[in-house]
């Protein structure tokens, strides 16, 4: 299998290049990861993050013949060769292919990503009906690999004002729960020309998700509840 | 080399669904805590968890933490320290409330209660029947609940030190834990943490199978500083092989699959496992049923060109019911198996999943020093898949392992707020060879000009544990698997990389792994050669019973020597009568 | 001073949906012309001169460049607000582009009012 590589070690490195391979694969690599274990077998140079090698941890994130997607879920039969394989666009490189995610996760962290929910708490469970828990559907499912958000134009231009999409998504996430009691506060969050109206809705986070989801419909929905509070 | 040393009232290693259920105890209590973990934290190995979690709420039907309790001890194989068994099922249905008062969008029933399923060994009215007691977020139970653990952690502004490896823990003469010396793997920079408390949460070490559910970073890495600080490892032997992982991928299909209403065929067609556990089925505990499906195999009747594996058929619950509360399952079989479970049966064989053994605890998280007595290490805690309290025993029960991390996660913490509070702890003085130890390793490491693969030496041990220690144990393979293992220890003492470089070397990280792999290896090697009988997860040969006589006892595993010692196991529950040995049927 | 990123100027909607608002409007009047321009007894300069005769067309095409305008403002300024990171600059291009705007509104009526 051929592959072309960035490469980027800041001790050894005076600056990025491509390196190409061409590597021996054995029956059971199916999937991209598999293949990039193997390399690194041979190469131990070659750095790169990994996990669960199933799609649920968000690890292996990376740009593979010029799309994000999940190494470990992403079929080498399905790839066109030399398969070319970038760090995630728009963050800083620290090595090879792993990126300084940084600037990904304050984005998160500033939608106060967790239950607000001030009412003294019942004995039992707080009580949600199956079409309420319907809406946490396809929010709740991120994994926060970014590829959607290291896909977004205006994330790459304005990554420390624009909370991107995967934030916003995780943002709705608390706004559709229906035991959250902060969804007022929440839009006073994002209702501001950068932090949430830098997107455009061209919809590079719905092509790349590896999840399947879709963080312009989420967002959508935020827009729609602060014009319903507006008009 | 003057090291950076850095103080804190608790320092937690792990932050998997354990580190972050104690750091949030201790983040609460207004403590200095530090979370050290190799990943970002939503990125540990709890993510992967997919069925659900136990708790008694009888939300669809009756059900009590007694049958609970029973339940677990049976599927225990009666090892299970029976005190610590109640006190986990006790505690179920509170931990699982406060988890979803954090926000944790468990799947709902009309009347708004959480969603229960069967599942695998939980019965009512003590085995009976299934009992539904898994309360799920649809087939991503440990993503919802690792999310929610760490959203919460956010809201207490607990401190991560995110891909920071632990390597080794710092113990003074009297034996008492003062922290740990980790490295910043971004860097390669090394620090002491000098703490009052520190936390081991580093989760299991699947990784020692070449079959395994487990990721990459399960590497067991709490263990391998356990030992080499002179901390005895327990019950090793004990692994759990997962019926359902997918045929050669390896990846977990949920037994919530069997709790919807799955089951599992051989070649022929038949419902093999009505054979082997006539009441529940295929919900019967997982080395049973893992078990059934290596003898059909073995005997000729496993599906596929060469007859080596099963098929799990669950098409019959229609693509609605599938995708409502199976989607995550419907998406790993078209994208590893290449099957759709709504048309075709899944091929699946049992893989290495869950390690029962770990670093003996009671059940405060208290570590303890040896086999004998109640001596706990001062100074040193653990919780979750590495910590041995024991209440999984020779085989956990499904969905007892989230539970186990939410309860003695948070009792592990409570300790350690309890004991700073009582001025039990404090910043000892370090010695002054504190960080040595792991300075040596990193530096004999980066001195290597040859020396073994890191890639070789990992595989030769995992073809070695799969081949000498797997589902079955045959008295002359173990003792060869003993012999290769000892070889693979010999081997991995001279590791070569060809990568010197300090930003992010994952090379360096990838051999410091294989050490701690090592360690868990050849406890696991040894304490299963010493083990005459089969119990749980351990079965043997040349002893196919129980016995219960000889081995009512946990296994203690010590590095120094590669000593075995035991220590009888607790019959004694807190308030209720003992669950007395008996015939395990399902 | 020190470097903050700053954020939370608490206005954006409002643009965002008069963005749509006058989209909708400059269709209405795009087929509005169409059908005008379709139903001209004859396509030349007398009939076309005949229309901007009739007050409706005008102050239609007056409402018409308004939406117009408004559309291009926050657009233009959304490209800066992605390209022009400094605030002394962008501040500078948004008045240079509010008095063009404002020009070619008043250009626009002198086109449709003058001699």
């Amino acid at each position: 299998m051929r592959l072309s590589i960035y490469r980027y070690n800041p001790d050894v490195d005076a600056k990025p290049y491509m390196q190409d391979y061409d590597i021996e694969l054995e029956p059971t690599d199916r999937m991209l990861l598999d293949a990039l274990t193997r390399l690194k077998s041979v190469d131990d140079t070659f750095s790169f993050r990994r996990s669960c090698r199933e799609g649920v941890c968000g690890s292996d994130a990376m740009n593979i013949n010029g799309k994000n997607g999940l190494a470990c879920i992403t079929k080498i039969t399905d790839l066109k060769e030399p398969v070319v394989i970038r760090p995630l666009p728009g963050l800083p490189v620290i090595r090879d292919l792993i990126v300084d995610m940084s600037q990904f996760f304050k984005q998160y962290h500033s939608v106060t990503p967790y239950v607000i929910n001030d009412t003294p708490r019942p004995e039992k469970e707080r009580l949600q009906s199956p079409e309420d828990r319907e809406e946490l559907n396809g929010l709740y499912e991120c994994i926060l690999c970014a590829c959607c958000s290291t896909a977004c134009p205006s994330f790459w231009w304005n990554p420390d004002k624009f909370v991107g999409p995967a934030g916003l998504l995780q943002a709705y996430r608390f706004i559709a729960d229906t035991r959250d009691e902060a969804t007022n506060e929440r839009l006073d969050n994002l209702e501001d020309p950068y932090r949430l109206f830098r997107c455009h809705s061209i919809m590079n986070c719905v092509d790349v998700c590896p999840k399947g989801l879709n963080p312009t419909k989420a967002i959508g929905k935020i827009k729609d509840l602060l014009v319903k509070r507006t008009v | 080399m003057a090291i950076t040393t850095r103080k804190f009232d608790a320092v937690v290693v792990g932050a998997g669904g354990s580190g972050l259920r104690a750091a949030l105890q201790l983040a609460e209590a207004n403590l200095q805590v530090a979370v050290l973990s190799k990943v970002f934290p939503t990125r540990s190995h709890t993510v992967a968890a997919q069925g659900g979690v136990s708790a008694s709420l009888g939300n669809e039907e009756p059900d009590n933490w007694h049958w609970h309790m029973y339940d677990t001890v049976k599927g225990s194989d009666y090892l299970g320290d029976q005190d610590a068994i109640e006190f986990m099922c006790r505690k179920a249905s509170e931990a699982v409330i406060e988890l979803e008062h954090y926000g944790m969008p468990f799947d709902r029933l009309d009347n708004g209660k959480i969603y229960q399923r069967p599942f695998g060994g939980h019965t009512s009215n003590y085995g009976e029947r299934a009992v539904k007691r898994a309360c799920a977020a649809a087939d991503r139970t440990g993503h919802a609940m690792l999310h929610t653990l760490y959203q919460r952690n956010v809201r207490a502004h607990t401190q991560f030190f995110v891909e920071w490896m632990a390597l080794d823990l710092i113990r003074n003469q009297s034996g008492d834990v003062l922290g740990v010396v980790a490295m910043e793997m971004e860097t390669g920079e090394v620090m002491v943490l000098h703490a009052k408390a520190t936390l081991l949460a580093t989760g299991g070490a699947g990784r020692i199978y070449a079959a395994s559910t487990n990721a990459y970073i399960n590497t067991g890495d709490g263990l391998g500083m356990a030992a080499r600080a002179g901390i005895p490892l327990e019950d090793m032997e004990f692994w759990q092989f997962h019926p359902t992982g997918v045929a050669g991928a390896g990846v977990l299909i949920t037994e919530g699959v069997r709790g919807e209403g799955g089951f599992l065929l051989n070649k022929n067609g038949e419902r093999f496992m009505e054979r082997y556990a006539p009441t529940v089925k295929d919900l019967a505990s997982r080395d049973v049923v893992s078990r059934a499906m290596a003898t059909e195999i073995k005997e000729g009747r496993g599906a596929g060109k060469d007859a080596d594996y099963i098929l799990l058929k669950l098409d019959h619950l229609g693509a609605d019911v599938i995708d409502k509360r199976l989607p995550g399952i419907r998406e790993i079989a078209k994208k590893f198996a290449n099957v759709d479970p709504a048309k075709d049966p899944i091929p699946v064989v049992p893989t290495c999943h869950y390690m029962m053994g770990g670093v003996p605890t009671n059940m405060h998280g208290q570590s303890l020093a040896g086999h004998s007595g109640g001596t706990s290490v001062k100074g040193l805690y653990a919780a979750g898949e590495c910590a041995c309290v024991s209440v999984h025993g020779a085989n956990r029960l499904g969905t007892n392992s989230l539970l186990d991390l939410l309860v003695f996660g948070k009792a592990a913490g409570e300790q350690v707020v309890r004991d700073l509070a009582a001025d039990v702890l404090s910043h000892q003085e370090l010695p002054k060879d504190a960080a040595d130890r792991s300075l040596a390793r990193l530096a004999k490491l980066d001195a290597a000009k040859s020396g073994e693969s890191v890639h070789e030496v990992g595989a030769e041990l995992r073809r070695t544990m799969q081949l000498h220690c797997g589902v079955f144990r045959f008295p002359d393979s173990l003792a060869e698997g003993v012999r290769k293992i000892n070889e693979v220890a010999q081997r991995a003492g001279s590791l070569y990389f060809k990568d010197k470089s300090k930003v992010f070397n994952t090379a360096r990280v990838e051999a410091l792994e294989l050490e701690n792999l090592v360690e868990v290896a050849v406890s696991t090697m040894i304490s299963a050669n010493a083990r005459q009988e089969s119990r749980g997860a351990h079965d043997r040969s040349d002893f196919p019973n129980r016995d219960d006589a000889t081995w009512m006892k946990h296994t203690f595993w010590y590095k120094e020597g590669n000593r075995l010692e035991y220590r009888p196991v607790q019959l004694k529950p807190l308030t209720v009568e003992s669950f007395e040995p008996k015939a395990r049927v399902y | 001073m020190v470097k903050r990123e700053v954020v939370g100027a608490h206005y954006g909607l409002r643009d965002w949906l008069a963005q749509r608002v006058t989209a909708v409007v400059m269709l209405v009047y795009t087929l509005l012309v169409l059908m005008a321009l379709v139903m001209l007894p004859k396509f030349d300069y007398w009939s076309w001169k005949t229309l901007w005769q009739l007050q409706l067309m005008r102050y239609a095409t007056v409402l018409f460049v308004a939406a117009l305008l408004f559309h291009a403002w926050i657009g233009v300024r959304n490209i800066f607000m992605d390209y022009i990171k400094d605030a002394g600059i962008r501040l500078t291009l948004y008045v240079v582009v509010i008095l063009a705007l404002i020009a070619y509104g008043a250009w626009a009526v002198q086109i449709l009012w003058g001699k």
